[in-house]
C-alpha cells in the first residue's frame, strides 16, 4: 500500500469511529441547549455565591489542603522507593544478565499503571477504610507502576562502561549498584519523581470524590448536601492549588531550561 | 506527613478490617463470566471508548481554531518588529482562556455537568471536550511556535494570508508532531472516561463504581481485567498509529 492509501485508510477508520461514537451514545444536546438546562445552569452557578468564608470553615479547608499535599508527597515518596525496587528487577543490567524477573515484573508494572488512581482509591477505601490513607496508598500504587517503568528504562539506557569496569575488578552486584548504577541514574530518578509529584498533587485533590480524603472528599460531601457556598470555596481552593503548582513548575522549568 | 495522612498501615491488618478485605478479595474469585454480564461489560467498554472519542472530537473542534488564533508566529504585524496591540491582546486572551479550560480538572467539569444534564454520557463528553480542548489548543500553539517557521514566514512575507501560510507552511512542517500528540491524548481520554464514570458520567467506570459499592468482587474483577485490556489495546493502537504517522 502506498503511503497515500495508508493515510486514506486511517482517516476513513477515524471518521467511522467518530461517527459510530456519536451515533451510539444517546447524547442529549437538545436538552443541554434547552432553555431549561441553561436556567438550571444559571441557578446552579448562582447558588455558588456567596462562597462560605467563615473562619471556622476556612480553617477546615486549610487542613484539607495540607492533607492533600501530605497525601501526594507521601504517596510519591513511597512510589519512588517501591518503583526503584521494581525497576531493578525489571531491567537488564548487563548483556549476560538473563534477568528472569524482567517480563513478569514489567507486566505487574503495566497493570499497576493502567488502573487509574481513582479506581485504586475506590478499591482501597474498602480495604483501608474511608480517609486519606486509602488515597495515599492509591497514589503510591499507581505511581509505582509509572515510576518503575520510567526508572527501568533509565537504568537500561545507562552507558555500561562504569558498571563493566567495576565488575571486571571483581565488585559484587550491590557495590556495582551503589557506585555505578545509582550515581548515574540519580538525576533522572529525582526529576521523574518530582514530575510525578506535581501530577499527584493534582490527582490527590480529586481522589477524595470516592472518599479517600483531602479536598476532594470535602467537595463530594458538601456537593452531595447541596451546600453550594461551601462547595464554591472548596473549588476555589482546589483551582488555586492546581494553578499554583502549574505556575511553580512552569517557573522552575523555564529557569532550568535557560 | 504521616500524621496528616492518618497513615497507619497496621490498621489494615487488624482482625476486623482484615476480615472485610479478605472477604472482598475472596469474592473476586470466581470472576463473573455469565453471558449477560459479559455482554453488558462489552457494551459499557464500547461506550467508554465512544465517550472518549466523542469528547476528543469536541476537544479538537475547540482546540483547532483557538490554537490557530493564539499562535504568535502567524501574526502579520509581528513580521515587522513588535506585534500590534489589538492582535496581541486577542492572542493573550485566547491563551488565558485555554489555560483556564485546561486547569479545571475534567472530574470537576463532570460533577458540574452531571448536575445540569443528568446522569449519562453527555456530561462525560462535555467534560473531556472542555478540558482536553484547553490542553490540545495550548499544545498546538506551542508546537507551531517551536517548530521551524522559515517556510510559513516566507509565505506570510510574500503576501500569503494567515490560513494559506498555515496550510502550506506550518501544517506540513508540524503535521507529524500534531497528530502524534492528538493520538496520545485520545489514549489518555479513554483512561479518564473510566474515571469520569465514577461520578455518574456513564461507561465502564459507572458500572465499576456500582459493583464496588455492592461488594460484588467477581464483577469488579472482570471489569478491571477488561479495562486493563482496553488500555493496553489503546496503547498498542496509538503506538502503531504514531509510528505510521511519524
Amino acid at each position: 500500500m502506498s503511503t497515500r492509501q495508508q493515510a486514506l485508510m486511517i482517516m476513513l477508520g477515524l471518521g467511522a469511529l467518530v461517527i459510530a461514537s456519536f451515533w451510539s451514545l444517546d447524547l442529549q444536546w437538545t436538552q443541554f441547549f434547552s432553555n431549561e438546562a441553561l436556567r438550571s445552569m444559571g441557578r446552579f452557578i448562582g447558588e455558588f455565591f456567596p462562597p462560605d468564608t467563615s473562619p471556622a470553615f476556612l480553617a477546615k479547608v486549610r487542613s484539607a489542603l495540607v492533607e492533600t499535599l501530605a497525601m501526594s508527597a507521601l504517596g510519591t515518596l513511597l512510589a519512588g522507593i517501591v518503583g526503584l525496587a521494581l525497576a531493578l528487577a525489571a531491567s537488564r543490567q548487563q548483556v549476560q544478565d538473563r534477568a528472569p524477573a524482567r517480563t513478569p515484573v514489567r507486566l505487574l508494572l503495566n497493570a499497576l499503571r493502567s488502573v487509574p488512581e481513582l479506581v485504586w482509591a475506590g478499591l482501597l477505601v474498602i480495604a483501608a477504610g474511608l480517609g486519606p490513607m486509602a488515597g495515599t496508598l492509591a497514589l503510591a500504587l499507581h505511581t509505582s507502576g509509572v515510576l518503575g517503568r520510567l526508572f527501568a528504562e533509565a537504568i537500561e539506557n545507562l552507558p555500561s562502561g562504569p558498571a563493566a569496569a567495576l565488575r571486571t575488578q571483581g565488585a559484587g552486584p550491590i557495590q556495582v549498584f551503589l557506585y555505578a548504577t545509582l550515581p548515574q541514574v540519580l538525576p533522572q530518578i529525582i526529576s521523574y519523581t518530582l514530575y510525578r509529584w506535581e501530577n499527584n498533587i493534582r490527582a490527590a485533590a480529586m481522589l477524595g470524590v470516592v472518599g479517600a480524603g483531602g479536598l476532594g472528599q470535602m467537595l463530594a460531601f458538601h456537593m452531595g448536601l447541596f451546600h453550594m457556598g461551601k462547595t464554591a470555596t472548596i473549588l476555589v481552593a482546589m483551582l488555586a492549588l492546581v494553578g499554583l503548582v502549574d505556575a511553580i513548575s512552569y517557573g522552575v522549568r523555564s529557569r532550568l531550561a535557560r | 506527613m504521616l500524621v496528616a495522612t492518618e497513615f497507619r498501615p497496621w490498621t489494615m491488618f487488624e482482625p476486623q478490617s482484615r476480615q472485610v478485605t479478605a472477604n472482598f478479595l475472596r469474592s473476586f474469585f470466581p470472576p463473573e463470566l455469565s453471558a449477560d454480564f459479559l455482554r453488558m461489560v462489552m457494551r459499557e467498554a464500547w461506550r467508554t471508548v465512544a465517550i472518549a472519542t466523542a469528547g476528543m472530537t469536541l476537544a479538537f473542534l475547540i482546540a483547532a481554531p483557538l490554537g490557530l488564533v493564539s499562535t504568535r508566529v502567524l501574526s502579520i504585524s509581528a513580521l515587522s518588529g513588535k506585534m500590534a496591540t489589538l492582535p496581541f491582546m486577542v492572542r493573550q486572551g485566547v491563551r488565558w482562556t485555554l489555560i483556564v479550560l485546561r486547569s479545571i480538572p475534567e472530574l470537576v467539569w463532570a460533577l458540574v455537568f452531571v448536575r445540569v444534564v443528568g446522569l449519562g454520557p453527555t456530561a462525560g463528553v462535555l467534560a473531556i471536550g472542555l478540558t482536553y480542548g484547553g490542553m490540545l489548543g495550548k499544545v498546538y500553539g506551542d508546537i507551531l511556535e517551536s517548530g521551524d517557521s522559515a517556510s510559513g514566514e516566507a509565505l506570510l512575507r510574500n503576501g500569503g494570508s494567515r490560513l494559506q501560510s498555515f496550510f502550506f507552511g506550518f501544517l506540513p512542517q508540524n503535521a507529524a508532531e500534531l497528530t502524534s500528540y492528538t493520538v496520545y491524548r485520545w489514549e489518555c481520554a479513554i483512561r479518564s472516561s473510566v474515571v469520569l464514570g465514577f461520578v455518574g458520567a456513564g461507561g465502564l467506570g459507572q458500572q465499576l463504581d456500582n459493583s464496588m459499592k455492592m461488594f460484588m468482587g467477581g464483577e469488579v474483577f472482570t471489569m478491571l481485567a477488561v479495562f486493563v485490556g482496553l488500555v493496553a489495546l489503546a496503547d498498542l493502537l496509538s503506538t502503531a498509529l504514531r509510528r505510521i504517522m511519524g
